[in-house]
């Protein structure tokens, strides 16, 4: 199959990637070098059970970015790389930057689909939105100030053969197990720091309305599809009544004629309306990174919460052997006044060990909080900067959508003063 | 409805002059101006000038009479081509409007009334306004009589008995306005005709009362012998009434058969159009009110996201206006002719059968030698009633092309308007959101501080 042309056809907005005005921007990867995902091939081969499948393969072109000085082009380097292959990345970067907002993938399969556009992951208009979309994705991870200096991430672009095996060897997977298991658990925690139970509210509320306005925007495709091209029956049949009359013949076969440009021109308009779509779809996303940062602080915190207990439980415990007290009721204690007391070589033993566990949670529990504390301070600082290129994006996709729905006025309006001068003439 | 075949019935006026037929449109007293020839115009109000420029005189004795000035010549045609292209407004005489329904219930049934108001300076009416309640059975009544009285005019349609399709109930307010529009339309499409618009039974729907018009409706021809005309009628065109029929009604009949299809369709389509609006409306309802949600939980985006919302009600409401200016004006002018397309094809017919009266009474002539004198003043008889005939359709034939033309230029002109005026309200709205978005743009650009 033919990869997609090049010419006319949408590219993520580098600049939009690029457009974080802080200095630690001047050394994103981003910066020093071009990346696009030019091409998208259908090819077929044979997956792990030995059975054949058809895939789509991405080319990623990377160059560095020239100096001013050189007049000359620097070499593009280039490698493909399929859908898999970025979800392995993600994956890893996720596991390995817990308190960052990684950037999300293009949709695995189409969702929030309109009835005209294809539900099938080798239609080519599918194809070249995710083409997009994951050229979208690099640009993101390249201009972000902590995720652009993985070397995972640059071998990706960089390396083609080994890259899988490098990145399993970095065993991401153990902890990526863990990760998943710990993100469905219910659990309790006590004091979460309040920004972050905030956060995770506006998560779900931003996650539950953008799906939502998906939802109803391809619902409202759909009927205006259906508005467009019903009139295109118009020009059908104009057309033959013009043929049985004599003076309203002309203005009847030209009104026809726009009345089929009419109903023609919906196309155009809502593929470019599948783009804002798209926009909306990366921050759905977005709103499931965010919640899984917000979930490692709970773990986090959990974790300490737990720690915490248990010390103090352990203090307790080796207070009440040095002091033959009971303050709580433990099974233990039950035990031993049923069963007769311990020894007091047998009791010491106890107070040691309690007393090494003591000092090793004490130190535990310091180390705990301070990564809490870390975790809490460089998720929180990377949140900032989500919020404002969130703020940015949308504020920007919205403009996007007034500009297009003004484009379909303005063809609306020259369509029908068009057809309008036919029908007086009739 | 179905066009019923009519053995035309005694002339509605006496004729004048030498052997002219019924079909002959009446000439008022004067014969300086016509009615209204043209589109069917607005129902104006009387002005006070107008009686100055009435060529009217209340003299009866020349009310009844189809009297021409002596200068004229005598010839149907002439008299014909003398109305065809006088189209002033200020020369109507007779106003109806259709207003007002009234539901009524009896023990037997419940039924609605309409209030027919009519305003006229005609001499052969009797008072210059009336006011009458009548109910759809008369109008059924009114256009029998009309049809009977003009087999081969084009009698304008009545609105149908019930509405299969669509899911509107018989006594709705939709339905009822609706039918309302369409008899208001029938009056005034037979007030504006040059020959209906003297007719006898027509004056009387407008000017009697209640109890006056059922009187007059048990007289002429009842129900059952009307239907077995329609029986005949039928009949003889299935026997094949076509033999002679000059080419000019081939063509007519060719024409009919592509435009009632085509007529069809378009009507069809425009109620799919109206159907997809409404869908749409239906959805853009629920897009606006989302952002506006949304925005609760923003604070940065929050006045655009609000933007939106109200970007998306405004063009929701214009979309409301489209479907509005649709089934106000295209969709009944289409369906009027719908109805218009089987009326002719029934005209066509009735016609075809009156020839065939003509051809078989010449057969027979030409079979039996006997009766030979008989037959010839018969055959005269009948070769006055087919040229009568023919030349009335003809003559309808021009007019009702004309006004077809005229209705559907200003029905799909009408429509191309709404449509601009939809994507000009929507457009002015969205250009607005986009210069209060820009300036705050500019504004965050220039702000050293961030929120």
């Amino acid at each position: 199959d033919e990869p997609v042309p090049a010419e006319g056809r949408h590219t993520a907005v580098p600049g939009r990637a690029l457009h974080e005005g802080t200095q630690q921007m001047e050394d994103c990867l981003a910066k020093k070098m071009e990346i696009t995902v030019s091409e998208a091939e259908k090819r077929t081969g044979r997956n792990a059970m030995n059975m054949q499948e058809t895939y789509t393969a991405y080319l990623i072109e990377t160059r560095a970015v020239e100096s001013q000085n050189e007049g000359q082009c620097s070499p593009v380097d280039s490698l493909w790389r399929r859908y898999s292959e970025f979800e392995l990345l993600r994956n890893y970067l996720l596991v390995t930057y817990p308190h960052i907002v990684v950037p999300p993938l293009p949709e695995k399969r189409a969702d929030f689909v309109w009835h005209k556009l294809s539900a099938d992951n080798m239609d080519p208009d599918f194809v070249e939105r995710r083409r997009i979309g994951l050229e979208n994705f690099l640009l993101r991870v390249a201009s972000h100030p902590v995720l652009c200096q993985d070397k995972i991430f640059y071998s990706f672009l960089t390396q083609e053969g080994g890259w899988k095996e490098m990145v399993n060897e970095t065993g991401f997977q153990l902890k990526a197990d863990s990760r998943l298991k710990a993100l469905n658990a219910t659990f309790r925690v006590k004091n979460p720091d309040k920004r972050f139970t905030e956060l995770k509210h506006y998560s779900d509320e931003l996650q539950s309305v953008i799906s939502h306005l998906l939802r109803v925007r391809a619902r409202v495709a759909d009927r205006l599809y259906g508005v467009y091209k019903v009139h295109g029956n118009y020009g059908r049949v104009f057309s033959e009544w013009s043929a049985i009359e004599k003076e309203m013949g002309d203005g009847l076969q030209s009104a026809g004629h726009h009345m089929d440009v009419y109903a023609a021109s919906i196309d155009d308009i809502l593929e470019e309306e599948e783009h804002y779509a798209d926009q909306l779809k990366e921050y759905l996303f977005y709103a499931e990174a965010l919640r899984a940062v917000c979930r490692k602080h709970e773990l986090m915190q959990y974790d300490l919460e737990m720690a915490a207990q248990d010390l103090t439980s352990k203090k307790q415990q080796c207070e009440e052997l040095a002091t033959g007290t009971m303050r709580t009721f433990s099974l233990k204690g039950m035990t031993s006044k049923l069963f007769g007391q311990e020894t007091p070589e047998q009791r010491e033993a106890k107070i040691k060990i309690l007393e090494e566990q003591i000092q090793e949670g004490e130190e535990q529990l310091k180390s705990k909080n301070l990564e809490g504390r870390d975790f809490v301070k460089s998720a929180w600082a990377d949140i900032e900067r989500f919020k404002e290129q969130k703020n940015r994006d949308l504020k920007e996709a919205l403009i996007s959508y007034a500009v297009m729905q003004i484009s379909m006025c303005k063809k609306g309006i020259q369509v029908w003063t068009n057809a309008k001068e036919c029908f007086s003439k009739m | 409805m179905e066009a019923e075949g009519r053995v035309p019935g005694p002339p509605p006026l006496p004729p004048a002059g030498g052997g002219i037929g019924a079909e002959l449109p009446a000439i008022p007293p004067g014969a300086a101006r016509a009615p209204l020839l043209g589109a069917p115009a607005e129902v104006l109000e009387l002005d006070d000038e107008e009686d100055d420029l009435e060529v009217f005189s209340k003299d009866t004795s020349l009310a009844e009479a189809n009297s021409f000035s002596p200068s004229m010549t005598i010839s149907p045609s002439s008299m014909i081509n003398q109305y065809k292209f006088e189209d002033e407004p200020e020369l109507r005489d007779l106003f109806i409007t259709v207003d007002d329904p009234e539901s009524h219930i009896t023990a037997i049934e419940t039924f609605i009334t309409y209030r027919v108001i009519t305003k006229t300076s005609r001499g052969e009416f009797d008072s210059c306004e009336y006011e009458v309640r009548r109910r759809y059975q008369d109008f059924l009544w009114l256009k029998s009589k009309l049809e009977e009285a003009h087999p081969t005019l084009i009698i304008p349609p009545l609105p149908e008995k019930f509405i299969m399709k669509g899911m509107v109930e018989r006594f709705s307010d939709e339905f009822i306005e609706t039918r309302r529009k369409a008899l208001h339309k029938f009056l005034n499409r037979i007030a504006d005709h040059p020959t209906l618009t003297f007719n006898e039974d027509f004056k009387i729907f407008l000017t009697a009362q209640a109890w006056e018009l059922s009187s007059h409706k048990k007289q002429g021809p009842g129900l059952l012998s009307r239907m077995g005309q329609t029986v005949r009628a039928v009949a003889s065109s299935v026997r094949g009434g076509v033999k002679n029929r000059p080419e000019m009604f081939t063509e007519m009949n060719d024409y009919m058969e592509t435009f009632s299809q085509k007529i069809n369709v378009l009507d069809k389509i425009a109620h799919r159009i109206y159907k997809e609006e409404r869908e749409y409306f239906n959805e853009m309802k629920e897009y606006g009110p989302i952002h506006t949600l949304w925005s609760a939980s923003e604070e940065d985006i929050a006045d655009s996201l609000k933007g939106v919302a109200s970007c998306i009600d405004k063009c929701c409401k214009a979309t409301e206006k489209r479907m509005a200016g649709l089934s106000e004006n295209l969709l009944p002018i289409l369906h009027e002719y719908v109805l218009y397309s089987e009326i002719l094809m029934g005209v066509l017919k009735r016609r075809d059968h009156i020839q065939s009266e003509l051809d078989s009474k010449i057969d027979a002539l030409a079979n039996k030698k006997a009766d030979k004198d008989l037959f010839s003043e018969e055959i005269g008889k009948l070769e006055d009633k087919v040229e009568c005939a023919n030349n009335a359709l003809k003559a309808d034939w021009d007019r009702w092309k004309q006004n077809m033309q005229c209705d559907m230029r200003s029905a799909f002109t009408n429509m191309a308007d709404n449509n601009l005026h939809y994507y000009e309200e929507c457009l002015a709205t969205w250009e607005s959101f986009l210069a209060s978005q820009t300036v705050d743009c500019h504004g965050e650009e220039d702000s050293e501080d961030r929120p």
